[in-house]
């Protein structure tokens, strides 16, 4: 099999069976359980399989790249959540309209860095999971549960060349919530993060601007601006900026603005200053 | 005609009934006596001590358990299923202040334990745990909860129950006396357990274990 060459698999033994992960036998047909596992055939060890890509000097040059800029901070009215719209493959722009934060339920909100299919698709399963939690418990999740289910079920397939990077954001009865999460299994909580290529960038931005005490309109700003900037500097962040604003009673679509709008609206402000 | 039916736990009599279950319902009215009462800022267990042999030491009768900081049980039925019930509650506790990083609440842990004990109505070659249990603690948010389950796998929140031998007669007296000035008061909750339980227990104190929780503070 050619592809199996190119990608440097060393088993050719393909049978018919299949693997599922974490369960012995494994029916396809059961919509529960399908969408918590993938099937693996058999005889292939995925760990050692799939070191190829995920290791920096392997024979194997195809390799994921993780150009995005996004955002999100906590502040004294909920959580911030800033991100681009630009999505590449190598030097080539594949898209400047990607919706990278995904809408899991109306309070909670998931960034997407990284791989899109592996955020989109666990991020479904998470909202999933989200949903049969409220029904069981007749509470909504916290954000801290919400982010953990995430970090488990990514955890499982660590090393199998899961590629995500995002920030789970949320409103529950302990205030605003903010995790990041990423593939290798990090989960992390604090005020303020930035995740991607263009993420140096924005940091710089925010760390400047940044005060818990900010009043929305403030944050909004604050947020918007730091993405420009990174559009600015990183060549793989660009396209539009969508922002939204976690408030108690659930997220707020904001605005969608195009970077080239926000590039002469600062300029023109810069010049006004001068003067 | 029922001795056809009752053997085998899986299979339902011609009138509806699972013999087995109700069999292990039997078995909890042998057990000792255990009263539960929820006030306003306490709630209250107490529980018969059957009278120990001479030579035993009686530290080692334990018919209130511990779950977690804020969850106490106390069962009435077979002692050797209740140490199992306990330790997978226990586990379960920790398990989902792992996953969810929030203290359980009393109804998922009475839910829990309530599923596990239908599980054990509807397999095969098992038969039902013989006990039923009162569960007391506060949740998180700082409301008290007693709930009650049975053998068969149901379970119900109450303002005050008892389980165990008697326990028709003990939950008549409490709904006689149970009021919600009583409620409001620690001090009249912890009484009206007492005199309970005193009702069917004979002679005095020493037969008696009562077990305290308040909001925030560990088991007394």
């Amino acid at each position: 099999m050619a592809l199996a060459d190119v990608c440097g698999l060393k088993s050719t033994d393909f049978q018919a069976r299949s693997l599922g992960l974490s369960c012995s036998s494994f029916d396809l047909y059961n919509a529960l359980e399908s969408s918590e596992k993938f099937s693996i055939p058999f005889n292939i060890d995925p760990l050692e399989n799939l070191k190829y890509f995920t290791e920096k000097d392997s024979n194997v040059k195809i390799h994921f790249d993780h150009g995005t800029t996004t955002l999100a901070f906590k502040f004294q009215h909920g959580v911030v959540v800033a991100v681009d719209s630009r999505a590449t493959a190598g030097p080539y722009i594949a898209s400047q309209t990607v919706k990278k934060v995904i809408e899991i339920n109306p309070y909670l909100l998931g960034t997407m860095a990284g791989g899109a299919a592996d955020c989109s698709y666990w991020e479904r399963v998470l909202a999933r999971q989200c949903r049969i939690y409220e029904l069981r418990n007749k509470e909504r999740i916290s954000v801290a549960a919400a982010s953990k289910l995430l970090a488990n079920i990514v955890y499982n397939y660590k090393g199998m060349g899961l590629s995500m990077g995002t920030m789970i954001c949320g409103y529950d009865k302990r205030g605003p919530g903010l995790y990041y999460v990423d593939s290798d299994g990090e989960r992390l909580t604090n005020n303020m993060f930035s995740v991607g290529s263009g993420s140096v960038y924005a940091y710089g931005v925010l760390d400047s601007g940044y005060k818990w005490d900010l009043n929305v309109e403030e944050a909004l700003d604050l947020g918007q601006r730091a993405i420009y900037h990174a559009t600015f500097r990183d060549a793989y962040s660009g396209g539009v900026v969508n922002l939204y604003h976690m408030k108690e009673t659930g997220w707020e679509f904001i605005s969608r603005t195009d970077v080239a709008d926000l590039h002469y609206r600062y300029q023109d402000e810069k010049q006004a200053k001068k003067k | 005609m029922s001795s056809r039916y009752d053997r085998a736990i899986t299979v339902f009599s011609p009138d509806g009934h699972l013999f087995q279950v109700e069999y292990a319902q039997e078995a909890v009215k042998k057990g000792s006596t255990a009263v539960g009462v929820r006030g306003k800022n306490i709630v209250v267990l107490g529980v018969e001590k059957k009278a120990v042999a001479k030579l035993q030491e009686d530290r080692t009768v334990r018919k209130v358990a511990l779950l977690d900081d804020h969850v106490a049980l106390a069962f009435a039925g077979l002692t050797a299923d209740a140490r199992i019930l306990i330790n997978r509650a226990r586990i379960e506790c920790q398990s989902h202040k792992l996953t969810v990083e929030d203290p359980v609440t009393l109804e998922y842990i009475t839910r829990y334990i309530a599923q596990l004990k239908q599980k054990y109505t509807q397999s095969n070659g098992r038969r039902p745990f013989g006990l039923s249990v009162l569960i007391i603690g506060f949740d998180y948010d700082g409301s008290p909860r007693l709930y009650q389950t049975d053998p068969s796998g149901t379970y119900h929140e109450w303002k005050a129950n008892a389980i165990g031998r008697s326990a028709k007669s003990v939950r008549e007296f409490l709904e006689k006396h149970y009021t919600d000035e009583i409620a409001a008061s620690d001090q009249e909750c912890i009484k009206l357990t007492l005199k309970a339980l005193l009702e069917v227990v004979q002679s005095g104190g020493k037969n008696v274990e009562l077990v305290i929780m308040t909001r925030g503070q560990p088991l007394k």
